[in-house]
């Protein structure tokens, strides 16, 4: 009998990072070494610990990285206070990749990218920084706006910082959503931040975070001229088999685990508002 | 065309089940009737359709899809699944026959579920002509036909007599291996049945029910229409008629601690419940309307969108006869059209 995408691979943790006081981000490779999968920015794998339960989450590594995994996971429910639980050696099931990719080889390439991420919406467009960054040639100038509640919520932080942050061509504006101490950077939420910023027209948008800042910052951009054909995000429903098949993440005639989890929102606009 | 008398189809059924597990539809002792794996003497049911629709034989309620052996830190994965047996459904009606290639328009696309192919393969269909329709029946409305049902190899009783033809290549090797048992003879009386049979499928109530309202490109027309909230209004939630439906195929995966290791399986799932969407963050169909709406837009507007217009029901109303309060698609569709 063939493989079936429901049977799942066994991944070891490596290595557990812990971003804030509820994301940790977890190394995944191979029992063997290397990754169990090739995958594109914007993907998403389902990990499991058996008898605990089965969930999808976005591969927050880019594709450029060809030792490990890793996924960038907030705890906010059953099988997330397990994750979170977990030391270094535990084993997960881990399946995929599903889903489509950020078009980072098509509509994409030779285009100045602006990035939108709050909180944990970091997670799926650290996938793609990554990887346009290491493929530098192919993209134009690179912005990336990412505010979260607090300095101690700001996922990726040390990356940000020493990475992200001294690349030539990358610009990083940090907002969080009120004052601190330590914190002499921007102070507000991210709708208002991109607004004051006044971004070129002429870049394309990867945006993800709550919806509520979605929907925020998608007005914002509008106002500013952005059109909806330029702006993409990535989309979460719950999920059971990851290929279209089990019926749950059905909006209109998309399956967000197949035909997502990314859509421009010219697209989304076609679909029921039901996410 | 081959045939055989209708007092020899005890021993047809021996032969069949002679070689490979038969089912039939049988009388329960409610009344209703089920498949019964088939022993001697078990008598085909008289009743026109069986409670449960035929998806069980491919797409089972509960179905084992892996193992696990936990041990520490450690995990252990073991596939178990097996080549399953050939088996022969006997008396699969037209509608239920056409549920198995909507299923299969599911299932057996890139990436293929081989659970469902595993028993996809292995299984037979014998479908059963209907001559005596209900009130509750509208599979013309889905263009079928339950004078001439697909499946592997049709059936029809006429007189005294059940008279079989192939549909398919399995269906062709069905009927030589029961070829012994049958003989050659005319149809003038399976011809008059089938006809007096679409005599009354014209009277039937639900006859002119028509889906040229609906299809694929009617999302915004259905979507936001106000009957939804009357027609969802008096819906419980029970799910019964995702459960009798025999197009319904939504699926949950859970786990389940045997005491020595991890069982995962599926089982049938329902889009009518509460927490089918549910998420640690919240809930995108928060309302019993949201739930109900999905339901039938699948059905009627999103499946058809992907499957050339096929709809996603086959007309078979068990729901019709099953949905505690009375609700259904066909009231669903009326409803909708009437602007």
């Amino acid at each position: 009998m063939n493989n079936d995408t429901l049977i799942p691979y066994v991944g070891v943790v490596t290595d557990i990072r812990i971003d804030t006081p509820d994301v940790k981000t977890f190394r995944v490779e191979a029992p063997e070494g290397g990754k169990l999968f090739e995958h594109m920015p914007g993907q998403c794998a389902m990990l499991s610990i058996p008898g605990v339960g089965e969930a999808m989450f976005s591969i927050t590594s880019s594709p450029t990285n060809k030792e490990f995994m890793e996924f960038s996971i907030k705890k906010c429910g059953c099988l997330t206070e397990w994750l979170h639980a977990m030391e270094v050696g535990q084993m997960i099931t881990v399946r995929g990749p599903y889903g489509n990719a950020f078009p980072v080889e098509t509509e994409l390439k030779g285009k100045d990218l602006l990035f939108i991420a709050g909180g944990i919406g970091l997670a799926p467009l650290r996938s793609v920084i990554n990887y346009v960054r290491d493929k530098r040639e192919n993209y134009g100038d690179i912005q990336i706006i990412y505010g979260s509640r607090s300095k101690d919520d700001l996922v990726d932080y040390q990356e940000i910082l020493n990475e992200w942050m001294t690349d030539d061509g990358v610009e990083v504006d940090l907002t969080i959503d009120n004052a601190q101490e330590g914190w002499d950077g921007h102070v507000g939420f991210v709708p208002n931040y991109v607004k004051e910023l006044d971004p070129s027209i002429n870049k394309t948008v990867l945006i993800c975070g709550p919806p509520i800042m979605i929907k925020f910052t998608l007005a914002g951009l509008k106002e500013l001229g952005f059109k909806e054909t330029q702006v993409y995000t990535t989309m979460e429903l719950r999920m059971k088999c990851g290929v279209g098949k089990c019926g749950r993440c059905n909006i209109g005639n998309k399956y967000v685990c197949k035909d997502g989890p990314v859509f421009r929102f010219d697209q989304l606009g076609e679909l029921p508002d039901e996410y | 065309m081959l045939r055989i008398s209708a007092d020899k189809l005890d021993s047809l059924f021996e032969a069949i089940a002679a070689k490979q597990a038969l089912y039939i539809p049988a009388d329960r002792e409610d009344g209703e009737a089920e498949y019964k794996k088939y022993v001697s003497g078990m008598k085909l049911t008289s009743r026109l359709n069986t409670l449960r629709s035929a998806k069980d034989f491919f797409f089972p309620q509960t179905e084992d899809i892996v193992e696990f052996r936990m041990d520490g830190k450690k995990i252990e994965v073991n596939d178990i699944r097996k080549e399953c047996e050939d088996f022969v459904i006997f008396g699969v009606r037209a509608c239920d026959a056409r549920s198995f290639t909507i299923l299969d328009k599911v299932y057996l696309v890139d990436p293929v579920d081989s659970f469902y192919k595993n028993r996809r393969d292995h299984g037979t269909v014998v479908t059963m002509a209907c001559s005596r329709p209900a009130e509750t029946c509208f599979c013309q409305t889905f263009g079928i036909d339950p004078t001439a049902p697909e499946g592997d190899c049709a059936c029809w009783k006429a007189g005294n007599y059940y008279y079989f033809k192939a549909n398919t290549e399995k269906g062709q090797v069905f009927i030589d291996s029961i070829a012994g048992l049958l003989e050659e003879g005319d149809t003038a009386e399976l011809d008059s049945t089938v006809a007096r049979t679409r005599e009354i499928m014209k009277k039937l109530p639900l006859a002119n029910l028509s889906t040229e309202n609906f299809g694929g490109d009617k999302l915004n027309e259905y979507f936001n229409s106000d009957k939804w909230a009357e027609l969802s209004e008096s819906c419980l939630g029970c799910g019964t008629c995702t459960f009798v439906c025999p197009t319904c195929q939504c699926y949950d995966i859970k786990d389940f601690n045997t005491g020595n290791g991890i069982k995962r399986y599926r089982c049938w799932d329902s889009c009518m419940y509460s927490d089918f969407t549910k998420m640690a963050h919240g809930n995108p169909r928060l309302t019993q309307l949201e739930r109900f709406r999905q339901r039938f837009m699948h059905k009627l507007v999103y499946f058809p969108a992907n499957n050339n217009g096929e709809f996603g029901c086959v007309g078979c109303g068990r729901c019709l006869s099953k949905c505690p309060i009375s609700m259904n698609i066909v009231k669903v569709m009326k409803a909708l059209e009437d602007k």
